[in-house]
């Protein structure tokens, strides 16, 4: 049973829509090449990126290596997970990642609240949820799991978001530990690690 | 205790259950989405706890069918990933020609897209009268409406855009009929299909095959049963035939990756080796 709050494994999971993909360039560019946990990144198929790999698309900018998740694979640190197009991405846990290809939810497939709800269940304590910008309410339920089990929620700020539905609907649902600017949510991310050492 | 390791502890029983009662053993699913599925069964059923699910489960044998139609995921589509079937038209039909029997096994088939696209390609490529698929799952409610072949007319849209992408030689509409909201796949593209109850975590080889597509079932599973099922299908398969599998799944890092080679990466096609 995990009691301790530094016993828990510390992981960043990011959900993000339309304008998704300028935000996660530029928050991923903040990470230091070193960062000593893992992210998981969900953008919407919707979000227009289609042709175009995604993980190649974020890793021109981004000092981490980007691979897309893969079915019954660990989750490893200092490495960006991709949640590929068209099917749900869940962490199990014993952090390894799931796919499935169920109903969509909220519209959507992957679902931020699907996987956001999976990392909860499996790190509580541990889970760093971040909601970018968007033009649905995909992942306020998701963020409100990961808030309810201890984890910690930063929303960016909807007055500077592409698209400010998905944030603002996070933040009426689950509400946050801090609302920041994109930059500010970069640093804070790449800062957290060393705190909580 | 918190609540949800008293969940957890439900569920636990609730497989227990499940596999004492009526044999069917969910304990090598991936936990996170069966989960999921889970709940969404017990807040559809109207049960108050998954306890009360069990109960259910024990006490209405009737009850099962639903059970398992709830914790299986028959989401398919027609023609899903096209260029897949445009890879097993352009690569594995001529191939498959030369037998001359063609017995192909749909695992995991849900309401029957996969079996219907498949009869097209057949069909088209003028292979389909010396045909024979298989179609199984472990859902009967989703079997039987795969044999029926209907499905709403708002999906005609999406499965026509990817027949063409497929490769395909005429219109989808030439094919079904639609009515009412509904679209109906003519009979005669079952002439040559079985339907079948198979449960891939128990049951055995029930035939040769040349082909097996199995697609969007293996994520579904823990690595135990994943390599059950491959080790399953192999030994379904004759030499130098042919497995395809979903867009997310693959041989790499499983029991029976030395036994087939690569043949089309990207479709997810794999081919047994010859005896040596
Ligand atoms: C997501 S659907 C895949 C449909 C189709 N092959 C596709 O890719 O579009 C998964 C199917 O696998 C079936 N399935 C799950 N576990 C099974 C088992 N143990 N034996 C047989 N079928 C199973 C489910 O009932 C469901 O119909």
């Amino acid at each position: 049973m995990r009691s301790a709050k530094t016993a828990a494994p510390r992981v960043v999971v990011i959900g993000a829509s339309v304008g998704g993909l300028e935000a996660l360039k530029q928050v991923l560019g903040a990470l230091p090449a070193d960062y000593p946990w893992p992210v998981i990144v969900l953008l919407h198929t919707s979000a227009g990126y289609r042709g175009t790999r995604l993980d190649t698309l974020l890793a021109q900018r981004c000092a981490l290596p980007v691979r897309e998740a893969e079915a019954r694979r660990p989750l490893e640190a200092g490495v960006v997970h991709i949640a590929p197009a068209g099917y749900h991405l869940l962490v199990e846990q014993d952090l390894r990642f799931s796919l499935s290809v169920d109903e969509k939810v909220s519209y959507v497939r992957p679902s931020a609240d699907v996987l956001f709800e999976s990392l909860a269940e499996a790190v509580g304590v541990g889970a760093v949820g971040v909601i970018l910008t968007g033009a649905n309410d995909d992942g306020a339920a998701g963020l409100a799991a990961i808030r309810a089990r201890g984890g910690l929620a930063i929303v960016q700020d909807p007055e500077e978001a592409q698209a400010p539905q998905m944030p603002q609907a996070a933040l009426r649902m689950a509400g946050a530990d801090q609302v920041l600017s994109l930059e500010a949510i970069g640093a804070r991310l790449a800062a957290l690690p060393g705190e909580s050492a | 205790m918190l609540d949800t390791d008293a969940e957890e502890l439900e569920i636990r029983d609730f497989i227990r259950t499940l596999k004492a009662r009526h044999g069917y053993d969910f304990a090598q699913y991936a936990p996170a989405s069966f989960k999921r599925r889970l709940r969404a069964l017990r807040v559809r059923s109207g049960a108050a706890s998954i306890a009360a699910l069990s109960r259910r489960v024990t006490d209405e044998p009737a009850f099962l069918r639903q059970v398992l139609a709830g914790l299986s995921v028959p989401v398919s589509e027609m023609f899903r990933d096209p260029w897949v079937f445009e890879t097993l038209r352009r690569e594995v039909l001529p191939i498959l020609a030369s037998y001359p029997r063609i017995h192909i096994w749909q695992a995991g088939c849900a309401h029957g897209e996969e079996v219907y696209s498949l009869a097209i390609l057949l069909q088209e490529e003028g292979l389909y009268d010396k045909s024979q698929i298989f179609a199984t799952d472990l859902n009967d409610v989703a079997l039987e409406e795969a044999a029926e072949g209907i499905y709403p007319a708002s999906n005609a849209r999406l499965f026509s855009e990817n027949y063409q992408r497929a490769g395909g030689r005429h219109s989808l509409s030439d094919y079904f009929h639609a009515r009412y909201e509904r679209i109906k796949f003519d009979e005669s593209l079952k002439r040559n299909v079985t339907f079948a109850s198979h449960n891939l975590s128990t049951d055995g080889v029930f035939a040769e095959v040349q082909l097996i597509l199995c697609r969007n079932v293996l994520i579904y599973f823990n690595d135990t049963l994943q390599n059950r099922v491959l080790q399953l299908f192999r030994d379904s398969l004759v030499h130098k035939g042919f497995l395809c599998l979903g867009s997310k799944e693959t041989l790499a890092h499983t029991t029976v990756e030395r036994d087939f080679d690569t043949f089309d990466q990207s479709a997810r096609l794999y081919r047994r080796h010859a005896l040596r």
